[in-house]
C-alpha cells in the first residue's frame, strides 16, 4: 500500500497528530526504552535507582520534618505518596521539553508526529512510577499503615496524572522549542510549585488567606489528593475532589493537544 | 524541447504553486528572556523571507531528478517540503509513497546504546515497525560490517562504523522516494562504492531519486532531468545538459 501525503487533503490537525502517534507507537516504545536503558546503563544499581530516589528523599524529609508536623501520623507514607505523584509530574513535563528540544534537529530532516516525544516522556514516567510503588508498599508495611482495597483505585489516579502531565508537557514544549531557556525557567517554577503545594507538609498549616491559591486553585493539589488518599488514608477521594481533578486533567489534556498540534506545522519554520 | 521519454508518466511528486515564507525576526532572538525584553521595548520586528516562490514541479516515478542552484537558492527548503518536514505556506504538495531521507547519516543515534539497540531506535524513527526492523536486522548488520561490535555501545565505534550503520539502516528498505542531499563522502573507498551500488540498485528497481548537488558532473552522469533554483524560484526545468548550461551561464564557475 502506498502512502499518499497531500498537503491540501489533511485530516483535522489534532486527529492527524493522534493518528500519527498511534502509527509511530513502536518509535515511542523505543524512545521510552532508550530513556530507561541509558539512564541506568552505567550505574551499578541500575533500575533500582528509580526506587531508591524517592525513598532517599522520603528518609531525609522524615528525619527533618516528622517532629515538626505532628498532625501527620505515619509521615513517611504521607510524604512518599505525595512525592511519587509529584515526581511523576515534574519529571515527565521537564523531560518532554528537553526531548522536544533534542528532537527539533531531527524534525528538520524527517517527518515524525511531533507529539511522540512528549508521549514517550509520559511513558518513561509511567515506568518509573510503577517501579516506585513496591517500595511505597514496603514502607507502609514496615511502619504499619494499613493497606486497603482502595489502592486498586490508583490506576485511575495515575491516568489523571498522566493526562494532566501530557497536557502541560505539550503546552510547555511548543514554547520551549522556540525558546530553550524556558526549560531552565520551568525548573525554578517547578520548585516553587512543589513547595507551595501541600506535598511534604499537611494542608491544614496553610493560612486561610493563601488557601484559595495554594489549595483551591492548584490543580496539583487535587491530583495529588486523588493519588495519595487511596494509599495513605485508605479512602476514596471525596467526590468534589475527584470531579475537579478529572475535569482539570481532561481540559488540560485537550487544550495541550490542540494547541500543540496547531503549532506543530509552524515550529519547523523557526530556524 | 527534446523528447525525454520518462520512465513512467505518473507524477510521484507534485508541487503546485508552492511557496514557503519564513517570518524572521529582524534582530535574532535567542531566548525567551530576550524576547520579553525586546517585546517590552517594542523592538520585535519581523521580515518575511520567501525561501520558495510559486514552485510548480512534477517528478515522475523512477526518475533520478537533479536539483541544482547556488547556496541559499532554496534547495533544502524544497526537499523539506517534499519530505513533509515543512508544510508550505501556500500551494499544494502531493507525494505518493514513502520518502527516505539520507541527510545526515546516524542522526538520532544514542552513544550509550548498543549498535543493535540503535538499529531499532533509528529504524522506528524512520517510521518502520519493530517487526520490520527485526526482519531486516541480519541484512543491516551484514551491510554495516560492524562484526563483534553489535552489542557494544555506539561510543566505542569509529566514525566510519557509525556512518556505515546509519547508511545501512536508512537504506535497508527500498524507498519509493530517495532524497540525496550532497554527495556521500563518508567512509573509505570500498564503503563508498558499496553505497553507490546500493543506490544504483534502488534506481534500477524504480526508486525515484532527488539528487541535490553542486557537482555538475555528478548531476549530468546520474540524472536525465534537473531543475535550477535561484532565489526561491525555479529558473529552468528540463534535460540536465540544458539546465547545467543555464547554471554555468548564469553563475559562471
Amino acid at each position: 500500500m502506498t502512502t499518499i501525503y497531500d498537503s491540501k487533503k489533511r485530516r483535522p490537525i489534532f486527529l492527524e497528530e493522534l493518528m500519527g502517534v498511534i502509527h509511530y507507537r513502536d518509535l515511542i516504545f523505543q524512545l521510552v526504552r532508550r530513556d530507561i536503558v541509558t539512564r541506568y546503563k552505567r550505574s551499578a544499581l541500575g533500575i533500582a535507582w528509580t526506587m531508591l530516589n524517592p525513598l532517599g528523599m522520603m528518609i531525609v524529609l522524615t528525619l527533618v520534618f516528622s517532629n515538626i508536623f505532628h498532625s501527620i501520623h505515619q509521615y513517611p507514607a504521607y510524604v512518599l505518596g505525595g512525592l511519587i505523584a509529584w515526581n511523576f509530574f515534574s519529571q515527565t513535563t521537564a523531560a518532554s521539553m528537553t526531548l522536544n528540544v533534542w528532537g527539533g534537529s531531527l524534525l528538520h530532516r524527517i517527518y515524525l508526529p511531533r507529539s511522540s516525544f512528549t508521549v514517550s516522556a509520559i511513558g518513561t514516567g509511567l515506568v518509573n512510577l510503577v517501579f516506585s510503588i513496591p517500595p511505597l508498599v514496603i514502607i507502609m508495611l514496615i511502619i504499619g499503615t494499613p493497606l486497603r482495597w482502595t489502592i486498586l483505585f490508583l490506576p485511575y489516579s495515575i491516568l489523571l496524572l498522566a493526562a494532566f502531565a501530557l497536557g502541560i508537557g505539550l503546552l510547555l514544549s511548543s514554547w520551549a522549542t522556540s525558546f530553550p531557556d524556558v526549560v531552565e525557567m520551568y525548573q525554578v517554577a517547578l520548585m516553587a510549585w512543589m513547595y507551595l503545594t501541600p506535598i511534604i507538609y499537611p494542608q491544614d498549616i496553610i493560612p486561610v488567606t493563601y488557601r484559595l491559591f495554594l489549595v483551591d486553585l492548584n490543580p496539583m493539589y487535587y491530583l495529588i489528593q486523588i493519588f495519595r488518599l487511596p494509599i495513605y488514608e485508605g479512602i476514596l477521594p471525596p467526590l468534589h475532589v475527584l470531579m475537579i481533578g478529572t475535569g482539570l486533567a481532561l481540559i488540560t489534556f485537550l487544550l495541550g493537544w490542540t494547541v500543540f498540534s496547531k503549532n506543530a506545522d509552524k515550529l519547523n519554520y523557526r530556524i | 524541447m527534446i523528447d525525454m521519454q520518462p520512465p513512467s508518466s505518473i507524477p510521484i511528486i507534485l508541487l503546485q504553486a508552492v511557496s514557503v515564507c519564513y517570518r524572521l525576526p529582524k534582530e535574532p532572538i535567542g531566548s525567551f528572556k530576550e524576547y520579553v525584553i525586546q517585546f517590552l521595548q517594542n523592538k520585535v520586528r519581523y521580515h518575511d523571507f520567501w525561501a520558495l516562490r510559486e514552485i510548480d514541479l512534477e517528478i515522475l516515478q523512477g526518475e533520478t531528478f537533479g536539483i541544482i542552484g547556488p547556496n541559499g537558492a532554496g534547495k533544502s527548503t524544497m526537499l523539506k517540503v517534499i519530505a513533509r518536514v515543512l508544510v508550505p505556506s501556500s500551494g499544494r504538495v502531493r507525494v505518493q509513497g514513502k520518502v527516505a531521507p539520507l541527510l545526515e547519516l546516524g542522526a538520532g543515534f544514542h552513544p550509550e546504546l548498543t549498535g543493535r539497540e540503535n538499529i531499532f531506535l533509528n529504524g522506528t524513527l524512520l517510521g518502520h515497525k519493530h517487526r520490520e526492523v527485526n526482519d531486516r536486522l541480519e541484512q543491516i548488520l551484514e551491510f554495516a560490517q560492524v562484526d563483534g561490535f553489535v552489542d557494544s555501545p555506539l561510543r566505542t565505534y569509529s566514525s566510519g562504523m557509525v556512518a556505515r550503520l546509519g547508511f545501512a539502516v536508512a537504506t535497508a528498505w527500498e524507498p519509493e522516494i530517495l532524497i540525496l542531499d550532497e554527495t556521500l563522502a563518508v567512509g573509505d573507498e570500498s564503503f563508498r562504492a558499496k553505497c553507490s551500488s546500493r543506490l544504483e540498485e534502488f534506481q534500477t528497481k524504480g526508486t525515484t531519486t532527488l539528487l541535490v548537488t553542486h557537482d555538475m558532473g555528478l548531476a549530468q552522469s546520474k540524472c536525465k532531468r534537473a531543475a535550477l533554483l535561484y532565489q526561491g524560484r525555479l529558473q529552468h526545468i528540463g534535460p540536465v545538459e540544458e539546465v547545467v548550461r543555464t547554471y554555468r551561464e548564469r553563475f559562471s564557475v
